[in-house]
């Protein structure tokens, strides 16, 4: 923060808006993007924790049922897979992800020849959109196990690897671009200083670079976690949750179907179930605002100032 | 370029290592490019030669020209170059709505620092996190009540539900700024719409850039916003390519194909022509979150 800056001190409002004048700007200023707030989140939110209570059809014929929903939610398994296999999905994605960006990020701050052509190619991917990335992934994978006579529609393991290459494909280049601003970040000086003191090349990765890199480690496990739990697009589209096994309860469970997906599922594909799926989507809030922040304490508290 | 300046300055000699791993991202670029590759290659192929091997070269037989693009303009009986209107309208519409009103709206909320100003703050940074299908079903639902079912109205949603990320950088971005110039800037009379406008908003360019980039890689891409909000005579191209693929039987593999050259070659295009802004923006958009 520069010296000299002042903050406006709270509750008192600046110079700029003084009480008389304060109310009408705000009209102007804030009021628009409010109202589309309150219209686009605000609202949608509060009556969707407040039908996750509730049985209906439409937003017109709820009717309370306190935590019916919640209970019919975690009896569902179709729910209960698709959060375990999103569990499974984010761990391996994240490591691998983090891990290949990291290294490639390190590797094209070395200097080597065409760093800038490499890390345009790498990140390109990111551009195009899910459903799109889904369709060609799916082309691609489709073409090569026809040779081995199967399908991402037949086979589960194939549709839960399919989706990691393609998930690595897409954001490791993004993770790269914040691993290189984290590398180019670093001060000089601070190696220069460990070269002098005489430590190895494995020395300084693991006690300048890592604790350096520290905060674009934070922030890309986040969003990689994030993003792999709140996955949709890809799902819908390279997958669609197939392969659909037949439980010993006799209801469909859909292989590779993730939460997000399910929880769409759950709320178009049955008029009846909507209640239901409605809490499941409160439970899917839950879960991931709990893992992000749990994640942003434990990372955080390994950052260290420069 | 600007990048490509600062990254030959320290001109280092290439040594053995540094070789082996120029050949070795090399062989993984390929691998990168090869699905758009393929993708291209396989738009110019008729069908039977796309089911016979996908990542065969066309030969003479399967060589279809640009036929596909033809049949691709009406594929799935609703003609694509809607579909891509309706795209780069909601696009641009969305992301200028944002960034106008949630800079102004950043402003005023940093300034002013009352208590409704910072519960309307914390609010915006709450709702990042907040998963789509929490929502989709009432949002869905409030759209249609208030009409708001057309690519006009969508415009209205999208800033409601991309606030969040804009106000929170804009915010980031105005606390940095030192508030003497525009306190010096009221004093001489020039009012809260003359000081925004003539001084805060120049100073904002940078973030402007970024906030635009990230916006716009989010509203051309989306998908499910759009599929339940939207009313069924307007498709975005997200929209139109999930409903192709999952329009089970038949389906025209080279058709679909076109179409997803023709949907790519914008955002390639966009890449190229501001490369250095997604890249500060994505940096940027990240450190601040």
């Amino acid at each position: 923060m520069p010296t000299g800056t002042r903050h406006a001190a709270p509750n008192e409002g600046n110079i700029m808006f003084r009480k008389p004048r304060r109310k009408l700007y705000f009209l102007i200023f804030v009021l628009p993007t409010l109202a589309a707030f309150i219209i686009g989140f605000v609202y949608p939110f509060f009556h969707g924790i407040y039908l996750s209570f509730c049985n209906f059809k439409t937003t017109s014929n709820a009717t309370f049922v306190g935590f019916d929903n919640y209970i019919a939610a975690f009896q569902n398994e179709g729910f209960v897979r698709s959060f375990w296999f999103t569990c499974m999905f984010v761990v391996v994605s994240v490591i691998l992800i983090n891990l290949i960006a990291f290294f490639v990020a390190y590797a094209l701050t070395l200097g080597i020849r065409g760093s800038n052509i490499f890390r345009t190619v790498f990140f390109v991917p990111n551009l195009i959109g899910g459903i799109i990335l889904g369709y060609i992934w799916q082309q691609i994978f489709n073409a090569i196990l026809k040779n081995y006579s199967t399908n991402l529609e037949l086979n589960a393991t194939f549709g839960f690897w399919g989706l990691i290459i393609l998930m690595c494909w897409q954001q490791a280049g993004y993770m790269m671009i914040i691993y290189i601003a984290g590398f180019q970040s670093v001060p000089a000086d601070l190696y220069e200083a460990a070269r002098i003191d005489g430590a190895n090349k494995k020395q300084v990765l693991s006690n300048v670079t890592l604790p350096m890199m520290m905060p674009s480690i934070t922030i890309c496990t986040f969003l990689t976690l994030t993003n792999s739990f709140k996955l949709f697009d890809q799902n819908l589209a390279l997958t669609n949750g197939a392969p659909g096994v037949v439980s010993e309860s006799g209801t469909m469970i859909y292989q590779t179907e993730m939460m997000a997906l399910n929880i769409y599922k759950t709320f178009y594909s049955n008029a009846n179930s909507r209640g239901v799926g409605q809490a499941e989507g409160v439970i899917f809030f839950l879960i991931v605002v709990v893992i992000a922040l749990a994640q942003l304490f434990l990372t955080r508290r390994k950052e260290v100032q420069a | 370029m600007a990048t490509k300046a600062k990254e030959q300055k320290p001109k280092k000699k290439q040594t053995v290592g540094m070789k082996i791993l120029t050949i070795l991202f090399t062989i993984l670029s390929v691998f990168y490019v090869a699905p758009v590759f393929i993708v291209i290659m396989n738009s110019f192929k008729t069908n039977g030669g796309i089911s016979d091997g996908l990542f065969n070269f066309p030969t003479a037989e399967t060589f279809n020209g640009l036929n596909s693009y033809y049949t691709g303009m009406f594929y799935g009986n609703f003609p694509f170059y809607k579909t891509i209107l309706t795209s780069f309208f909601i696009t641009i519409g969305g992301v200028a709505l944002i960034l106008f009103c949630t800079s102004m709206c950043a402003w005023y909320l940093q300034r002013s620092n009352t208590i409704v100003c910072k519960i309307i703050y914390y609010f915006c940074i709450f709702s990042m996190v907040v998963p789509f299908q929490m929502v989709m079903f009432t949002l869905s639902k409030t759209a249609d009540n208030l009409h708001l079912n057309t690519p006009w109205g969508i415009l209205i949603i999208y800033l409601g539900f991309g606030a969040g990320l804009a106000v929170f950088m804009f915010s980031g971005f105005v606390k940095s700024i030192p508030i003497e110039i525009e306190e010096a800037a009221d004093v001489d009379g020039a009012g809260p719409l003359k000081t925004f406008f003539g001084i805060v908003l120049p100073i904002m360019k940078p973030t402007f850039i970024s906030v635009a980039i990230l916006e716009t890689m989010w509203i051309w891409n989306d998908y499910l916003l759009p599929y339940l909000i939207l009313d069924k005579s307007y498709r975005t191209i997200p929209i139109h390519m999930q409903y192709l693929n999952g329009s089970y039987g038949h389906t025209d593999t080279s058709a679909i194909m076109s179409l997803i050259v023709l949907s790519i070659v914008p955002i390639i295009i966009f890449y190229f022509a501001c490369q250095k802004y997604i890249i500060e923006g994505v940096v940027s958009g990240a450190v601040k979150g």
